[in-house]
């Protein structure tokens, strides 16, 4: 017979991403490219593996082609289990009538029956919109020892952006005694990393009594944790002090690419005792040209490279000719940067071409009022034609969609 | 062409491994890494996979431990698969098999798998060659023709040295083999022997049964040589870009080869992509002060110093200030900082400590054994 898992973790990974504009229009945020090889939902998928969480349910909403596809069997990630691994939850429909996931904790509760399977001790709900390394299983036995009903991951945050987070406000023991979401005046600097261990059996009777009560919000922030909270469980805060990184905006996912490049910032890739893992391309090794020069960059397998790369992050199958200029940039699978063309602070997205000549973007210094300076964006399979010159903070989206 | 291809793959994983002995002392000719991340036996399989094979013994003999490691399940080759999929055939796999001497041999020691097989037709292909073979088109050349066997080979220019290592077709007017030469004193344009042939499992079975009767174990020799008259062998010219193996020198011009774009191009095409184990390495990191020319860098590496028309496997470290010119250096290998390496192959893990010069010559590279620490 099957044995029963300890925990299993739900991974939402329904959300838009609508602040990543062209970048996410039809992929979901979780599908978005990130760190030369890699897609954010490979990090939570890692960490669930390197932690020994071997039954992951990946709810999926928003534009789930690209996802579904890239998650397949799970066999990337050592999730195509005969008993639990990887499974993609799109919303269903029943007896009673199809919905949408209507919130965080709807998409949970419509998905008790997947969880049940398992009948876990424990579930840990994840986001598929952070780039991390994380060892759940240390938070588990942290909720275990506490004796919590849920923990949830913190990071302590500089006061001054404290206002833009969920800040749990605790006691001396680390005990969570109320929650503010996104405070005009915090009371503390400890920020939910939208990380949560609950107690099954809890946390159950929590999405049910939640689902019955048309009023509320159907939300782990904006519900279930203010009802816990009331209701005087014992709601633990697990600190959390290593790299994390929200990709939400085009500024955060471009930073968190250049965060690689930084050997000061710990989020080390190279880690052979918490590896990385994703679906690899099958393409040849990259070939590095005559005329090329590639500085403080990562370049990913399949590119041919004859122009100069600095401060970069290149994706697989990437061609970039001689006399182009990459800096600062971040050139997502299968672009094309062609003769003579200049990208500065700038995400190209996949199989898009920057013609001969073109120039996206621009250097900061170059430009007067700081308020007109961004990073450009191309959108995926966008062909810029030679010559042009996007500037910076300009995007160009796929103009086949909308 | 039809879906269902009834065809059975055979490779054979240790054939030629004395034209390298210093790659092959620790693995198969199959196992033998190339190109930045792939492993010899990778062409021939990919190929199949891309043709629709999907029924594929590997033939070993020793030394098979890497090759066993490389292949696992076949799952990154599709070969995972419940109706036919990668099958791995050591000696000894029944009373009648053990240390072959030859193909035909080899043949025999595997005679039941291959009489299980559904199959009518069988393809044999070994390891010594890096190409993208196009075995549809090879197998309806064979249909069409109504050959007994069909021979693949490439016109090229041979040298002496390569020659020796190699057999060679005479061919007439019709395309037929009429004369084949066994390693022969030789040199100049000739058609070579791509060791890859076509033949129908019933005949095959008769030769198999025959040849062991009469204590024969040279396919080449009692088969193909010694019956081109009686047999209609018909041969197939592969048109398509190779480089065969016959020396340490021709194993390192053939991996320098893929540092020109063209070669590159047609040995790596869209429509045959070549596939390999797979080691979730992150994309390499050039740093501060990396100086890369015309070279070939696999996943995982990190660059600090200088490296030109080198080909680097994947997870190799090059320190500060080192310089690599002309090399091999094979996987998870740490070149340290100040050192030259010139005209080097490194095998897997090797160290070079900081500031050693190692030169060898592009007609005579130096060769550094696996793990060896300098």
């Amino acid at each position: 017979m099957y044995t029963k898992k300890e925990c299993v973790a739900m991974l939402l990974a329904g959300g838009q991403g609508s602040r990543l504009y062209a970048l996410t229009q039809d992929m979901a945020k979780p599908a978005v490219p990130y760190g030369g090889k890699y897609r954010i939902i490979d990090f939570p998928l890692s960490n669930c593996v390197n932690s020994g969480i071997d039954t992951v349910g990946v709810l999926t909403q928003y534009q789930p082609l690209v996802l579904n596809d890239y998650i397949g069997n799970g066999q990337p990630w050592d999730l195509d289990k005969q008993y639990g691994g990887a499974h993609c939850l799109p919303p269903y429909q029943t007896a009673l009538g199809a919905e949408w996931y209507k919130g965080t904790a709807n998409a949970i509760y419509q998905n008790i029956a997947f969880v049940d399977r398992y009948s876990p001790e424990y579930v840990i709900i994840l986001s598929g919109d952070h780039i991390y390394k994380m060892d759940y299983n240390d938070m588990i036995q942290y909720h275990k020892e506490k004796g919590a009903d849920a923990t949830i991951a913190v990071l302590d945050v500089p006061l001054e952006e404290a206002s833009r987070f969920g800040i749990m406000i605790t006691n001396d023991e680390g005990d969570i005694v109320d929650f503010e979401e996104k405070p005009k005046n915090p009371r503390s600097t400890l920020a939910s990393m939208g990380i949560y261990v609950f107690t099954w059996s809890k946390l159950r009777q929590y999405l049910i009594d939640n689902e019955n009560n048309p009023d509320e919000d159907k939300d782990f922030g904006k519900a279930i944790i203010p009802n816990m909270l009331n209701a005087k469980e014992k709601l633990v805060a697990y600190a959390f002090d290593g790299y994390w990184k929200d990709v939400g905006t085009l500024d955060s996912l471009w930073e968190a690419n250049m965060d690689i490049l930084n050997p000061n910032i710990p989020i080390d890739l190279y880690d052979p005792d918490w590896k990385m893992y994703s679906r690899n391309p099958v393409l040849p090794p990259q070939y590095i040209g005559e005329n090329a020069n590639v500085e403080n960059s990562m370049v990913a397998e399949g590119c041919i490279i004859d122009g100069n790369i600095d401060f970069s992050v290149i994706f697989e199958g990437v061609t970039i000719e001689k006399g182009a200029t990459v800096t600062d940039s971040i050139i997502m699978p299968g672009s094309v940067i062609k003769e003579g063309a200049c990208v500065e602070y700038a995400i190209v997205g996949e199989n898009s071409t920057i013609g001969a000549g073109a120039h996206i973007g621009a250097r900061p210094e170059a430009v007067e009022n700081r308020d007109d300076w961004g990073i450009a964006v191309i959108g995926h399979n966008v062909n810029i034609e030679g010559g042009r010159v996007v500037g910076p903070k300009d995007m160009v989206p796929d103009i086949r969609k909308k | 062409m039809s879906l269902n291809k009834n065809i059975l793959g055979l490779i054979f994983a240790n054939m030629h491994e004395d034209v390298v002995p210093e790659l092959t002392r620790q693995r198969t000719m199959g196992s033998v890494l190339f190109g930045g991340r792939y492993r010899m036996i990778d062409f021939v399989l990919s190929s199949m996979t891309n043709s629709g094979v999907d029924e594929v013994g590997v033939v070993t003999k020793s030394n098979y431990q890497s090759l066993l490691d490389h292949l696992g399940s076949g799952r990154e080759w599709d070969m995972a698969r419940k109706i036919g999929g990668l099958h791995l055939l050591p000696p000894f796999s029944d009373v009648s098999s053990g240390i072959y001497r030859g193909r035909l041999e080899a043949l025999y020691g595997i005679s039941n798998f291959i009489r299980a097989s559904a199959a009518e037709y069988v393809i044999m292909s070994d390891c010594d060659v890096v190409t993208s073979f196009d075995y549809d088109a090879i197998f309806d050349a064979h249909v069409k023709s109504g050959a007994d066997i069909t021979a693949v080979y490439a016109r090229a220019n041979l040298t002496m040295e390569d020659a020796s290592h190699s057999n060679v077709f005479g061919i007439d007017a019709d395309g037929r083999v009429n004369n084949v030469l066994i390693n022969p004193v030789l040199s100049g344009e000739c058609n070579i022997a791509l060791n890859t042939y076509v033949i129908s499992k019933k005949l095959l079975m008769e030769i198999i049964a025959d040849g062991a009767a009469k204590g024969h174990y040279s396919f080449a020799k009692t088969i193909l040589q010694d019956r081109c008259g009686e047999f209609k062998i018909v041969g197939y010219k592969h048109e398509g870009y190779f480089s065969k193996i016959t020396s340490i020198k021709s194993y390192y011009d053939a991996n320098m080869a893929l540092l020109d774009l063209d070669k590159r191009s047609k040995l790596f095409l869209d429509t045959n992509p070549i596939y390999t184990k797979i080691r979730d390495n992150p994309p390499a990191k050039f740093a501060i002060g990396a100086k890369v020319k015309n070279s070939i860098i696999a996943d995982g590496c990190i660059i600090e110093g200088t490296v030109e028309n080198s080909i680097l496997f994947r997870g190799v470290k090059v320190g500060k200030d080192a310089v690599i010119r002309n090399a091999i250096v094979m996987q998870d290998s740490v070149i340290g900082r100040k050192c030259t390496i010139d005209s080097v192959i490194t095998d897997k893990k090797v160290t070079i400590t900081d500031g050693k010069i190692l030169t060898g010559s592009a007609n005579y590279p130096v060769y550094i054994g696996k793990n060896a620490e300098i």
